[in-house]
């Protein structure tokens, strides 16, 4: 088995968690979707550290991200597959 | 892997068996916490749990008040207690009620006496309990003496990935063996409420489970100048990945595994339909979460962590896991279970898990936690609004 760089919950995830110490712009990665135990691979656009998340799709504002499989907030600045995923470019919908 | 069917336990008065066998000082109010330390100070074997409140307060946050006092008395990890207050009334009180249990309790009253002689007869007191408790000793105890509480905190991408996971790993494997299990955090299940409400086994459950989260969420609602953009998620938990509170959420309800809870408790509130998973209405800060589910009378505490939290508590001992491989090596003296394995793939979750019950149990029996080695006794009590 090839080393895990980045882990998917669900396969209705549309982004997926670095496990890694961190992964730099231009890597090529492994991704593991726990849910069926699949794999697939992506290149990265910008460094981002452990435990941080990567787009796994091109995402337009108002989009909403999956996560778990289920619905963790709305993209409020587009965001490229590959680019870094957080506070910058999605917000709650609860508050 | 097979799991044992009995840990080393102190058998109690009630039937309960306690991972601990401490004597407590227990102050009522803020201003007998001086006479309490002073006690803990003079006799060995004893400590004090001294708080903030106790004074003025009135309805339901008094209530909480003497929930929290009375449950942290009756819990099995005190072997005996002493109660200290300013006031006779509300000292007798709580002995009262701790009293039921059948273990040895006694009050006293500060008021026309003074700090010093009370001292001096709480000291004798406290030795007398002190060195009965010292003889008590273990014994074989089942598995359903065990009361299991959860909460996670400092929580990254990391805990909703493997720590909280293995959590739910070790309900999913202790449920059917008749263990109590305890979750809460009330606000941290926001964004996952309504799948959060599913899992009550019954329409009751369920029922008192949307009760207790609307009637938080209005409470948010009322008092929030904005958003709760700046406490939920932390700062932590923003560097450690999390982005939304809905995120976090799902991450957090990743504790309870595949169970399902049979009833809601009110903060502090003692278990009273039989063996399985329970919801209690808690803060999701750390310390009040484990002080109210300990006076709830839980005896052994799991704590996964992302960025680090390193609580502990004064009766109930916190184990805590990580699966960040960063936290696991930076904050090695907090973590007692590293679980980042998971992560590079070289532990699944029920390997984890196993690990997880291994060391439950070795603390069940005696094992000092981490927190306890390193002294972290935080007793924080609820307190729902302003004192009159």
């Amino acid at each position: 088995m090839s080393n895990t760089d980045i882990i998917i919950h669900d396969e209705k995830d549309n982004v997926g968690v670095v496990v890694i110490e961190k992964i730099n712009p231009k890597q090529d990665c492994n991704c593991w979707i726990m849910e069926n135990d699949k794999s697939v691979s992506i290149q990265s656009k910008d460094e981002i550290p452990l435990g941080h998340k990567i787009a796994m799709v091109d995402l337009n504002e108002g989009d909403t991200i999956m996560k778990y499989g289920h619905d963790i907030g709305e993209v409020v600045k587009n965001i490229k597959k590959g680019e870094h995923v957080h506070v910058h470019n999605v917000k709650t919908k609860k508050w | 892997m097979e799991i044992p069917n009995s840990f080393l336990g102190y058998k109690r008065e009630n039937g309960r068996a306690g991972t601990r066998n401490h004597v407590i000082i227990l102050p009522v109010d803020d201003i007998s916490n001086a006479c309490a330390e002073a006690v803990a100070n003079n006799i060995k074997g004893t400590i004090a749990l001294p708080h903030s409140y106790g004074r003025l307060q009135f309805g339901a946050d008094l209530e909480l008040h003497f929930r929290t006092m009375i449950g942290t008395g009756k819990n099995p990890n005190v072997a005996a207690v002493i109660v200290v207050g300013i006031e006779p009334k509300w000292t007798k009180r709580i002995v009262d009620a701790i009293a039921t249990t059948g273990k040895p309790v006694e009050g006293f009253s500060i008021e026309g006496v003074g700090d010093i002689d009370t001292i001096a007869k709480v000291s004798k007191k406290a030795q007398e309990f002190s060195m009965w408790a010292s003889e008590k000793q273990r014994e074989e105890c089942p598995m359903s003496d065990l009361w299991i509480s959860v909460k996670c905190g400092e929580s990254d991408t990391t805990s909703g990935l493997a720590s909280n996971p293995t959590v739910g790993n070790l309900m999913d494997k202790l449920e059917p063996l008749g263990v109590h299990l305890c979750f809460g955090e009330t606000s941290e299940l926001t964004g996952a409420e309504i799948v959060c409400e599913k899992r009550g086994k019954t329409p009751e459950a369920q029922a008192k489970f949307k009760k207790t989260w609307n009637d938080y969420n209005d409470f948010i609602l009322k008092e929030a100048t904005d958003d709760l953009s700046e406490s939920q998620p932390t700062a932590g938990n923003i560097a450690g990945g999390l982005t939304t509170i809905e995120e976090k959420a799902f991450g957090n309800f990743q504790k309870i595994g595949g169970c399902q809870f049979i009833d809601v408790l009110e903060p502090a509130e003692e278990p009273t339909k039989g063996a399985g998973l329970y919801f209690m209405d808690t803060s999701s800060a750390a310390a009040e979460c484990v002080t109210l589910q300990a006076a709830g009378g839980f005896n052994i505490h799991l704590f996964p962590t992302g960025q680090g939290n390193i609580i502990g508590n004064p009766i109930e001992p916190v184990i805590k896991l990580t699966a960040n491989p960063l936290t696991a090596k930076t904050m090695s003296e907090h973590i007692d279970v590293d679980v980042s394995k998971i992560l590079s793939r070289e532990m699944n979750l029920s390997q984890a898990g196993d690990e997880l019950i291994k060391s439950t149990l070795r603390v069940a029996n005696g094992r000092l936690t981490c927190a306890e080695s390193l002294g972290h006794k935080e007793f924080v009590m609820t307190k729902l609004y302003r004192s009159a």
